[in-house]
């Protein structure tokens, strides 16, 4: 059997996996009956209802014939891993590692870190353009949020403020 | 006139300076971002939500408010001049109005949608301050039946707008809904789907998903299109104001726009969308004046007519949000999360007891609206340029914006983790051609629909009747049966591939 449309099917299976997940684990709580709804209720209706979507969605992708087969194409593994890689390092850097030690590094050290890790998800990678970026940024970003919003940021490293 | 005492109330509220300078800066940062390709209302709204925390709740709406309706131009703005629609409701000024730039005509088509927009935006709030009572009225005969029959109208009229497969749609917005469960049952006071994480007994935040999968979604799917695909044309903007004879084209297309707009916009799940895109079909089945430019080569009626109805549409979209308190589509939802923010549990109720709230955010949106015009037309110019700033620099800065508002939302790293997490997620919608604007309607409205179907049942003594066999409930679900019909129905089917073909 061929697969008519490969983003039908694979989100077909995805929704499918999502809604078996959820009803399995609804029936971990109390279900009850419709007068009086338990807390599993809800969620095992819908995790069913997914699941058979999901299986209906697979279905069609299966029988249903498309003119370029709606093929998933190739993952840009690139900004994939450097846009979500510079995000967990800002976090990292605004909350700190207490876990592998790691100490608050603070708001503008995050941004140069963010925009220097995000910066490598393009096609190219200017070193000194994206110094002057960051430098914008980082002086934009304290201006707007810290001074003007009064938002509650670490701003400096930890150990430099103690 | 009692209309006009609100109305003088609602100005009083709004008219203080520091209310217009909140309304003067959300249109400015509305704009300023919903201009940037690929950022559209909601993601703009997301991003700046946090940044009125701080503020007094009127102001906060006020400035909400502004920002919504300068991304919403600023999203036009780029349709026009690179062919890039910032958002779903300006796919179909696209059609006309890029035909219009590269014609050297980018002034006058910029010039008919912010004029179409502001006449629209005028009618639009007077219709919310003349109908927003009567409804309300009808809101407080809804009972729990009643208003999870709504949830359903509007669920079914977010699948409707969605452009790819239905019943792909459909699975996103039971998967939305699921989302929704995550977090302490407020009855039984059970952790769902917590996984032991204390931060997750809260559900999981909206702005995280909101940022995730639009954010990071979109930026990581960008980056992987070749730069050769976007053009500017900024050279060839010449001429700002349209011609006599474009003003008597554009004055009865935009008319038909805004009936057209008010109309849908009242519906949940109608929204702006909707409206664009009847309001241009509306357009073509006219007759052409002779001389007059085709659609689709750059006639002014294709951009001004969609611009005023997405206009009007999303005036009165804030009917149902204000009267009822349901959301007609994600940005509203949106709004829904600031006003809970501000301890205002928007619903029928919030015109009673907070008169001045309610009447000074409907008299913001006017000004929002003028705040526009008065911006935007001399500022043409310079939007264009910020068009020029290349990508590579444009999408780090998104980054930062997104991981800063999602922290600033709790002050907690939690939040970045799950927003990394909801990115992933969001790239594979993309990839899977899974839409994620019904998912974020079906998260927001899940636990409501939940307590409502709790109630009603509860009512009812678990008896499922109760649905049709009161009269409203029972005709909200036959509107629901008749919608559906209507997209199961081949004709309109095909019509809307065509339309959101660009999307």
């Amino acid at each position: 059997m061929n697969i008519k449309s490969q983003k039908d099917f694979f989100s077909g299976l995805m929704f499918t996996a999502v809604g078996i997940a959820f009803a399995w684990g609804a029936s971990g709580y109390t279900i009850g009956n419709g007068a009086r709804m338990g807390p599993g209720y809800f969620p095992l209706v819908l995790g069913v209802l997914l699941a058979v979507l999901g299986a209906v969605i697979t279905f069609k992708a299966l029988v249903v014939e498309t003119i370029d087969g709606e093929r998933i194409g190739s993952f840009a593994w690139r900004p994939l891993v450097f846009i979500i890689a510079a995000n967990l390092v800002f976090g990292a850097a605004l909350g700190g590692l207490p876990s592998i030690g790691l100490p608050p590094m603070g708001l503008i050290v995050g941004i140069f870190a963010l925009t220097f890790i995000a910066s490598n998800a393009g096609e190219e990678f200017n070193f000194k353009e994206v110094t002057i970026l960051a430098i914008i940024l980082a002086v934009l970003s304290y201006a707007a949020f810290i001074l003007l919003l009064n938002l509650q940021f670490p701003v400096w490293p930890a150990f430099i403020k103690a | 006139m009692e209309l006009f005492d609100n109305l003088a109330l609602g100005f009083g509220v709004a008219f203080t300076l520091q209310n217009l300078m909140y309304a003067f800066i959300g249109c400015l940062l509305g704009t300023l971002i919903g201009v940037l390709p690929g950022i559209g209302p909601l993601a703009t709204i997301a991003m700046l939500l946090p940044a009125t925390y701080a503020l007094p709740p009127v102001a906060a709406l006020i400035m909400l408010a502004g920002i919504y309706y300068g991304a919403q131009y600023g999203g036009s703005t780029t349709a026009i001049l690179v062919n890039l629609p910032g958002e779903s409701s300006s796919v179909v000024t696209v059609i006309d109005g890029y035909q219009m730039a590269r014609q050297g005509r980018a002034g006058p088509a910029l010039a008919a949608a912010g004029l179409g927009s502001f006449f629209a935006g005028c009618v639009g709030t007077l219709i919310l301050a003349a109908f927003a009572a009567p409804l309300t009225e009808l809101a407080f005969k809804f009972g729990p039946a009643e208003y999870f029959s709504l949830m359903i109208l509007g669920l079914i009229g977010a699948v409707v707008l969605a452009s790819g497969s239905l019943l792909k749609a459909v699975a996103m917005i039971v998967l939305g809904l699921l989302l929704g469960m995550v977090g302490t049952d407020v009855n039984s006071g059970v952790a769902r789907f917590s996984f032991d994480v204390p931060e997750l007994t809260d559900g999981i935040g909206f702005i995280v998903i909101a940022m995730g999968v639009f954010g990071y979604g979109e930026i990581i799917s960008n980056l992987s299109k070749h730069e050769s695909e976007r053009q500017v044309f900024t050279a060839s903007v010449t001429g700002l104001m349209p011609t006599k004879e474009d003003f008597r084209n554009m004055v009865p297309a935009v008319l038909r726009g805004t009936a057209l707009g008010s109309l849908l916009g009242i519906l949940p799940g109608g929204g702006a969308v909707m409206a664009a895109f009847a309001a241009y079909t509306l357009e073509k089945k006219t007759k052409l004046r002779p001389g007059e430019v085709p659609f689709g080569k750059g006639n002014i009626r294709g951009v001004a007519a969609p611009e005023a109805a997405n206009n009007a549409g999303s005036q009165t979209s804030f009917i149902p949000l204000l009267t009822l308190g349901i959301p007609p589509n994600a940005v509203m939802a949106l709004m829904v999360g600031a006003m809970t923010i501000h301890n205002i549990q928007p619903g029928p109720q919030v015109m009673t007891n907070n008169p001045e709230l309610f009447w000074g955010l409907i008299a913001s949106m006017w000004i929002g609206n003028l705040m526009l015009v008065i911006l935007n037309l001399p500022l043409i110019g310079i939007w264009i340029k910020l068009l020029s700033v290349p990508y590579r620099w444009l999408f780090p800065s998104i980054v930062l914006f997104c991981a800063i508002g999602v922290y600033s939302t709790n002050n907690n790293t939690f939040d970045i983790w799950m927003v990394a997490i909801f990115g992933v997620i969001g790239y594979l919608f993309i990839k899977l051609g899974a839409e994620p604007a019904p998912l974020l309607l079906g998260f927001i409205l899940g636990p409501m629909m939940e307590e409502y179907l709790r109630r009603a049942l509860l009512l009812s003594r678990g008896d499922w009747s109760v649905f049709v066999t009161r009269p409203l409930s029972a005709s909200l679900l036959a509107a629901s049966a008749v919608l559906l019909a209507i997209v199961l129905m081949p004709s309109v089917k095909a019509k809307r591939e065509e339309a959101f073909v660009e999307d």
